[in-house]
């Protein structure tokens, strides 16, 4: 679970701080929202994909996303075709296009701790508001821990929704799972009480 | 992330421990409704039901955390799509607007001071609006046509509907439950 979409390299794209890809990529989104013309956005589509190559993103993944764009365009292109004519429709596809990809870029060439960094970092000014930049990281592996907790709370009341011939009811599968879910944050809740964090410097 | 003077340890634990509930709900395979061939994928009524059982505050919480761990690259949404890209998509709008979805729901619950089927009934339909008015909003942005992308949205509209009214039963029962969950959380 904690690999995510990170795909180790070693590119110039790989190398550059998170936080200054971060802001090029919001640049980025707020361009391709102002452009119109199909050249202009399939210029920076262009772009996008060199970026893609110079980081040496594998061939499977770039497949994956080929495929989510495909149904994402034939989707989107088919209902703005029709309302708004081909024209409009080409360009809000060429933006799609733009904007998820080079967002998938950012994500496959940034790790998760440097965004993590990151943003620890950009919340150093708000610590005088009582904000805890420290927490971020401890907050983070709490949730890691607590998802894979839950992912075991699930299956047992799937099996127990099996074993009892429900497996199909939502509320045979939700119900038990939403209050051991509960009872699963009152312990860590005692724990974390337990352990002091909140007296922590 | 998370402001420790208002924030428990028991605060901090129901907010990590739902941010974790909302990504496993994206675990649970969506249901084809009936031949229509649109999957319903459960993840979205996670915000409204956290708020229903929390209240707004911790609710919120938990779905701005939720939010963030995806943003940074962990694929924990439905169909194990993570990353910052979703967020720039023209469904973006509506991941943003889970925000405001637990806020609303959370409010309501807490203003009609009942846990009631009708209250949290209420309190879905108008956490599953509140979405929208993030949502569509922003598919405008992409499409220049608000209209175009209301009607777009409209696809949602009855999956959301089956969803909200399951997720209101839920909570219902579990209210019923484990009573008096929610005493003690200011709204």
């Amino acid at each position: 679970m904690t690999g995510g979409w990170y795909e180790p390299g070693t590119s110039p794209l790989h190398r550059a701080p998170a936080g200054v890809k971060l802001l090029v990529l919001l640049a980025l989104a707020a361009t391709v929202l102002v452009l119109h013309s199909p050249f202009l956005l399939g210029g920076v589509c262009a772009v996008i994909a060199l970026g893609y190559a110079s980081a040496r993103v594998t061939p499977r993944r770039c497949l994956r996303l080929a495929v989510t764009l495909t149904l994402l365009v034939a989707f989107v292109f088919t209902i703005q075709g029709l309302l708004l004519g081909p024209a409009a429709a080409l360009t809000i596809c060429l933006r799609l296009v733009a904007a998820f990809s080079a967002a998938e870029l950012f994500t496959v060439t940034t790790r998760v701790d440097a965004v993590v960094d990151t943003v620890e970092n950009a919340l150093r000014p708000l610590r005088r508001f009582g904000v805890r930049p420290d927490r971020v990281g401890l907050t983070v592996g709490l949730t890691l821990q607590a998802i894979a907790a839950l992912t075991t709370i699930a299956a047992e009341v799937r099996q127990a929704a099996i074993a009892r011939n429900a497996a199909f009811s939502v509320k045979a599968l939700v119900v038990p799972f939403l209050i051991r879910t509960l009872r699963h944050s009152d312990e860590l809740g005692q724990a974390l009480a337990v352990r002091g964090d909140d007296d922590r410097p | 992330m998370s402001d420790s003077r208002s924030l428990s340890p028991a605060d901090l634990a129901t907010t990590v421990v739902f941010a974790a509930f909302i990504a496993v709900l994206g675990l649970f395979p969506g249901i084809n409704a009936g031949s229509s061939g649109v999957p319903i994928v459960l993840q979205n009524v996670g915000p409204i039901l956290a708020a229903c059982l929390l209240g707004a505050r911790r609710g919120t919480a938990a779905t701005a955390l939720f939010l963030a761990l995806t943003a940074i690259g962990l694929p924990l949404l439905s169909g194990g799509r993570g990353g910052i890209a979703p967020f720039f998509g023209p469904g973006g709008g509506f991941l943003l607007g889970w925000l405001l979805s637990a806020l609303v729901a959370g409010l309501v619950v807490a203003r009609l001071k009942r846990r009631t089927l009708p209250v949290l009934l209420l309190a879905g339909v108008a956490g599953a609006a509140a979405d929208y008015l993030v949502g569509v909003p922003f598919l405008g942005l992409y499409t220049e046509d608000l209209w175009s992308a209301a009607v777009q949205s409209l696809v949602y509209v009855p999956g959301d509907a089956i969803k909200v009214a399951g997720a209101a039963v839920v909570a219902a029962t579990v209210h019923r439950a484990l009573p008096n969950r929610m005493a003690g959380a200011a709204t």
